[in-house]
């Protein structure tokens, strides 16, 4: 430990220095973790929680199959149109086309606005605006209360929220990027799915990896549909019936705890993938008019006149 | 470098006649007349806001011309003229076409981040030339081989030095095997000991015939290895020669002026 004190030659070392007490902190902490144990404490010994019936009741197949083809279903099929259509709506929205433009603006606009319970309520109702509840050729009646009108409701409401998402992605890539891959000959589509986007992903990934998580919060919404194949609906059914609604609810938050979690882990991941190639960049400087070529390489070209 | 190999008599690779530039109502070009024959390296000089690199961007088309022409390899550049006579805006694909055809360095590399020395140099050979990957990673060694960057095409640009990521640049643009190299300012973004390294890859160039444009600071390399050397001030060519006649005994006061302030750094 010679290092610590001057050393020999009076002179002084390295530094092991106290930490600064912070009194105010410690206070916090203990309030913080009395609140903890206090709810930790309520979960297990509290009766009404009857943390078994919530057991068997998430166990129970309706809830299962719920889960999967309702509620997972929903969300997988919800994000994949919300994202291709908004990246589609952001395109569109920067398109030097005016009409392309205005569209877009004015979904983004009307599907930003409207509650996504409301859409819900309205797309379950739907097939009675039109004859034999037919639209351009679709049985909105036979689509409604099944998973895909689910999809439809929340891909819809989700790719205005997307659209802007990828929008200030695209907007986030250098426009040197855009120029480089044209001067190699690439058309506009080729710019933008080789060079763009994959840049813009740095930017897009981690909001729609919070969008993702939300929707599959949203699926609860469903019940406005109503979907009946639903891990929330399930749920809500059998504490509806057994008059046990907390513990049948604990179980459809046990779920979404689960769910989102491993939601989250692969969000980390996606960003890991698409933020390589971005190592801390050299850091460059604007040089005079007329630069001196020193250093190691050859002096082939004397900078300036003498 | 000798410029007496030039052959002038043949028809010009690149011809620009009459060039305007406006953005909005501020002129950047005001009559550009310049001819560049196949072998040629000409060095475009001036002060800053001269148009020199708006001129160097109307041939590639990053931006859109306001008046003349300009053709390379005797097609026009951005339009087809019409049986009638009236200009018709060329579609993307076109356009996409007449750019695969000239290689372009920029003052910021503008190397794809997302993808390695090796991969970038791949990636327009596989898009654009519809290249076999095996041909492209051949060729894309060879040309690291070529700017002495064997060892470095599996790192990414944030890795390299400024002066590394311009050679991968010239590399990339080289893989597409133009007829014409444009260098917008190559060397202003590096650090001055990195600035002799690219020259070395540009003069490398020079000398094996490839046709370049060249808007750049470097007076040595304008001096040395230029064929032509065009000063332009005020979006006009002031004056153009071989760099003795514009650097050693320069006719116009501008050049004279402008001469003497780069020579004082």
């Amino acid at each position: 430990m010679t290092s610590t004190n001057p050393s020999s030659d009076g002179r002084p070392g390295t530094i092991q220095a106290l930490p600064v007490r912070r009194p105010g902190r410690m206070v916090g902490v203990v309030v913080v973790l009395l609140i903890s144990v206090g709810i930790a404490y309520e979960l297990v010994t509290n009766p009404a929680f009857d943390w078994p019936f919530t057991f068997e009741a998430m166990s129970q197949n309706t809830v299962i199959q719920g889960f999967i083809f309702g509620t997972l279903a929903a969300t997988v099929g919800a994000m994949i149109l919300g994202v291709g259509l908004g990246v589609g709506m952001a395109v569109m929205r920067m398109s030097t086309n005016p009409v392309l433009r205005v569209v877009a603006g004015g979904y983004i606009w009307f599907f930003r606005a409207i509650p996504r319970y409301v859409l819900l309520v309205i797309l379950g109702g739907a097939g009675a605006f039109f004859a034999n509840g037919k639209l351009w050729g679709f049985d909105i009646n036979a689509l409604s209360g099944t998973v895909w009108m689910a999809i439809l409701g929340l891909g819809l409401s989700e790719a205005a929220y997307m659209a802007e998402i990828a929008r200030s992605g695209i907007i986030s890539v250098d426009k040197g990027q855009r120029e480089a891959a044209q001067a190699l000959g690439m058309n506009p589509g080729q710019t933008m799915r080789r060079i763009v986007l994959p840049q813009a992903m740095r930017v897009i990934v981690p909001p729609t990896g919070n969008e993702t998580i939300a929707m599959f919060k949203d699926t609860s919404l469903l019940t406005a549909l109503p979907l009946a194949m639903e891990m929330y609906f399930q749920l809500h059914q059998i504490g509806a019936s057994t008059y046990k609604l907390i513990p049948s609810l604990m179980g459809a938050t046990l779920y979404y705890l689960i769910t989102a979690t491993i939601l989250g882990i692969g969000q980390s991941y996606l960003e890991k993938h698409f933020g390589r190639g971005y190592a801390p960049i050299p850091q460059k400087r604007k040089t005079k008019a007329v630069a001196n070529t020193q250093g190691e390489t050859p002096l082939m070209f004397p900078g300036s006149d003498h | 470098m000798p410029s007496n190999t030039i052959d002038r008599t043949g028809a010009p690779l690149v011809k620009a006649v009459n060039v305007h530039k406006s953005f909005g109502h501020v002129e950047v070009l005001k009559g550009v007349d310049l001819e560049v024959f196949p072998g040629e390296v000409v060095v475009l000089l001036g002060p800053s806001g001269s148009g020199k690199t708006t001129f160097l961007r109307l041939i590639n088309q990053m931006e859109t011309l306001t008046g003349g022409r300009i053709w390379v390899g005797g097609e026009l550049i951005g339009y087809e003229e019409r049986p009638d006579g009236r200009l018709q805006t060329r579609k993307d694909a076109d356009i996409a076409r007449q750019r695969s055809r000239i290689g372009m360095v920029f003052q910021r590399f503008n190397l794809f981040p997302h993808k390695t020395a090796l991969e970038n140099i791949t990636e327009g050979q596989i898009v654009v030339s519809k290249k076999p990957k095996a041909a492209a990673i051949e060729r894309a060694e060879d040309l690291l081989r070529q700017v002495g960057l064997s060892d470095r095409g599996s790192n990414y640009p944030g890795q390299l030095s400024g002066g590394q990521q311009q050679r991968v640049a010239i590399a990339r643009a080289l893989a597409m095997d133009p007829e014409l190299m444009l260098f917008d300012e190559p060397t202003s973004a590096l650090d001055p000991e990195l600035v002799g390294e690219v020259l070395k890859v540009m003069a490398t160039l020079a000398s094996e015939g490839v046709t370049m444009i060249v808007v750049t600071h470097e007076m040595g390399f304008a001096r040395e290895v230029a064929d032509r050397v065009v000063f332009m001030d005020g979006g006009v060519v002031v004056e153009a020669g071989t760099p003795d006649e514009v650097l050693g005994n320069p006719q116009h006061e501008r050049t004279k002026a402008f001469l003497t302030r780069v020579s004082h750094h």
